[in-house]
């Protein structure tokens, strides 16, 4: 089974190399996006899935990914190798600070904590000339790196794609590892991985900032794919909508993570597509809501679960790693 | 700053502070007590803005009865929601009733959006409190403003005197403080949960109403007020009365002056404070130790 949970995403990621260029631009760009927002949902899985904190300020690492990417570059553009390690570097910065102080807190107070040191990065996008204000800031040429322009949509394309694959393989391999059996610990029994000698607050924090360094990766890669940002990016929608995600696809599975990002994109398209749902298209927000409490009220396990139904073995998660 | 500014300043702190604590109070009460993280909190608000826009006109002089007409649909109201929606988290995970409760906030939009438009409104004062009056030679300070802090002082007295010297209190602070144990004792936990949920309810739709004539009513109002709120429960501590009362007025203060002082990152000024009281007690000033 170990070998074939990871064989499937492997295969997937072949697929998709092979088949990408022959996409529509239409349906290219679509994957890009959802390649993306796969990799923002498994930053959040390490911290959710992987070690039981429920952080519903996601969207500010994604954000603050964004902005640098674009205040980094300037009018003649500038390179990969320096804008990226900003970027991660920025989300890391703030993930660093957000999390020191909201890890003295758990629970129901953690969750609002990031919540609203979520909306303090907002504001300070959207309230002050440094990014634009509410209107957001272009950027005047997508960042290069030698023969990779991100202005081509097949450079963009395989380069986001090798992100997510090494997403993937970086949380695969973190879980596989001893840091990863701990935060397993933690999430299981906090209090016993204390008792055991272990520094809880230590591994909290450093997942929370590689969890906040990962978004910042996918927040560089949506600014190079649109050219532009604005503050809604970290508004917290965003976050509610990548939590939604890990919780569609299945939490504590990397799969489900992706799976999520995939189905959360195919319903938001499908409720919004007149062809399918009529009128009710112009109101897919009321559609989406109880679409969403529909699914968490039956589904609580998300869409791997279903899997686990029909088939119990499929969906085993690997081992050290129960949810 | 001259002496007028700063007590037109300190005015307008303790009445935007008192009107959170009315949001708050219900917020950290459902928390306290019923173990519910709600996030379409802040949409009781927008409800109680709404309707303060909707009922206006039909009733024109007669203010304080719309007032107490809303809080008596928005009761009812929650008592409902209550019942068909909210009694079904309990037993989850609060990963569960975040995006529940998200999907509801979705829903509520809609609804709005649907039923009202997503233009911005006016809600005129009633006549009996237009203009201002005079504060030293050069100030003046709106009657309606003046009138906003009396009601929620009064209702602030009010839930101080139901929750600390009521049989109905005595259960609220025994079930935020021990809700097996209550259970255990024999009481209708599940009226208890229905009572406190309407209450919150009203309470925050009641101050979106007061709100209403002196913010505009637009979309999305709901959700800064709700996060604003959660700051208030964070700094206050879960499930306490008075910590989300000093910590309302506190935040209503930071904010206020930090509009004056610093007027580009006034938005930042609550959550620094927020960030210092993580520092110095985790818990929140008024919260148990978790």
């Amino acid at each position: 089974m170990q070998r074939l949970s990871h064989s499937i995403p492997l295969l997937c990621a072949i697929v998709l190399a092979v088949f990408g260029p022959m996409l529509s631009p239409y349906l290219s760009d679509l994957v890009v996006k959802v390649m993306i927002l796969s990799i923002f949902a498994l930053s959040l899985e390490l911290l959710v899935g992987m070690t039981g904190l429920v952080s519903l300020g996601h969207a500010a690492f994604y954000g603050i990914g964004a902005y640098a990417t674009v205040l980094g570059s300037g009018k003649d553009g500038g390179s990969i190798a320096l804008l990226l390690p900003l970027a991660m570097g920025s989300a890391a910065a703030y993930a660093l600070a957000v999390g020191a102080l909201s890890l003295r807190t758990r629970g129901v107070y953690f969750i609002m904590v990031t919540l609203a040191f979520a909306q303090m990065a907002f504001f300070v996008f959207h309230d002050t000339a440094l990014g634009g204000g509410s209107d957001g800031i272009y950027m005047y040429i997508r960042p290069t790196l030698g023969a990779l322009d991100m202005e081509n949509r097949y450079t963009q394309f395989y380069v986001v794609l090798a992100a997510l694959v090494l997403t993937y393989g970086l949380l695969a391999l973190i879980r596989r590892s001893r840091f990863g059996a701990a935060l397993a610990g933690i999430r299981v029994n906090e209090q016993r991985m204390r008792a055991a000698g272990f520094a809880v607050y230590g591994y909290k924090l450093a997942a929370f900032v590689i969890a906040g360094a990962l978004a910042g990766l996918a927040g560089f890669l949506l600014a190079s794919r649109d050219g532009v940002v604005n503050p809604e990016l970290l508004a917290w929608h965003n976050s509610g909508e990548v939590l939604l995600m890990i919780i569609l696809g299945g939490l504590g599975h990397l799969r489900g993570a992706v799976i999520g990002a995939v189905a959360f994109t195919l319903l938001k398209e499908l409720l919004s597509t007149h062809a399918l749902v009529g009128p009710l298209a112009d109101h897919w927000q009321l559609t989406l809501g109880l679409a969403i409490i529909a699914f968490v009220a039956l589904l609580p396990k998300g869409i791997i679960g279903i899997a686990a139904r029909i088939s119990p073995a499929a969906a085993k998660p690997a081992k050290g790693a129960a949810a | 700053m001259d002496f007028g500014t700063f007590l037109v300043q300190c005015l307008n702190s303790v009445q935007y502070g008192l009107l959170l604590f009315l949001v708050a109070s219900g917020l950290t009460l459902i928390f306290g007590i019923m173990g519910v993280i709600n996030l379409a909190h802040g949409s009781f608000y927008m409800l109680g803005a709404y309707m303060a826009f909707a009922l206006s006109p039909l009733f024109g002089d007669q203010f304080i009865v719309m007032l107490a007409v809303g809080v008596v649909l928005a009761a009812v109201f929650g008592y409902l929601l209550e019942w068909a929606f909210f009694s079904y988290l309990y037993q989850r995970d609060h990963l569960q009733q975040v995006l529940m409760t998200y999907g509801l906030i979705l829903v509520f939009e809609e609804l709005r959006s649907i039923l009202v438009g997503n233009d911005v409104h006016g809600v005129k004062a009633p006549p009996w409190l237009e203009g201002s009056f005079a504060l030293g030679n050069l100030m003046s300070y709106p009657w309606y403003r003046l009138f906003a802090s009396a009601a929620c002082v009064v209702l602030a007295v009010g839930l101080y005197y139901v929750v600390n010297r009521t049989r109905l209190g005595m259960m609220i602070r025994a079930g935020a403080s021990n809700r097996d144990m209550v259970r255990g004792l024999g009481i209708d936990i599940r009226r208890l949960y229905r009572i406190v949920f309407a209450a919150g309810v009203a309470l925050a739709a009641l101050a979106g109403m007061i709100a209403a004539p002196m913010s505009s009513v637009y979309p999305g109002m709901g959700a800064s007020v709700l996060i604003i709120c959660f700051v208030v429960v964070v700094i206050g501590g879960i499930g306490s009365i008075t910590g989300a009362l000093v910590a309302s007025l506190l935040v209503g203060f930071v904010d206020t002056f930090g509009k004056v002082f610093f007027a580009e990152l006034s938005g930042m000024g609550v959550y620094v404070l927020m960030a210092i009281v993580l520092i110095w007690r985790p818990e929140g000033l008024m919260g148990r130790k978790v």
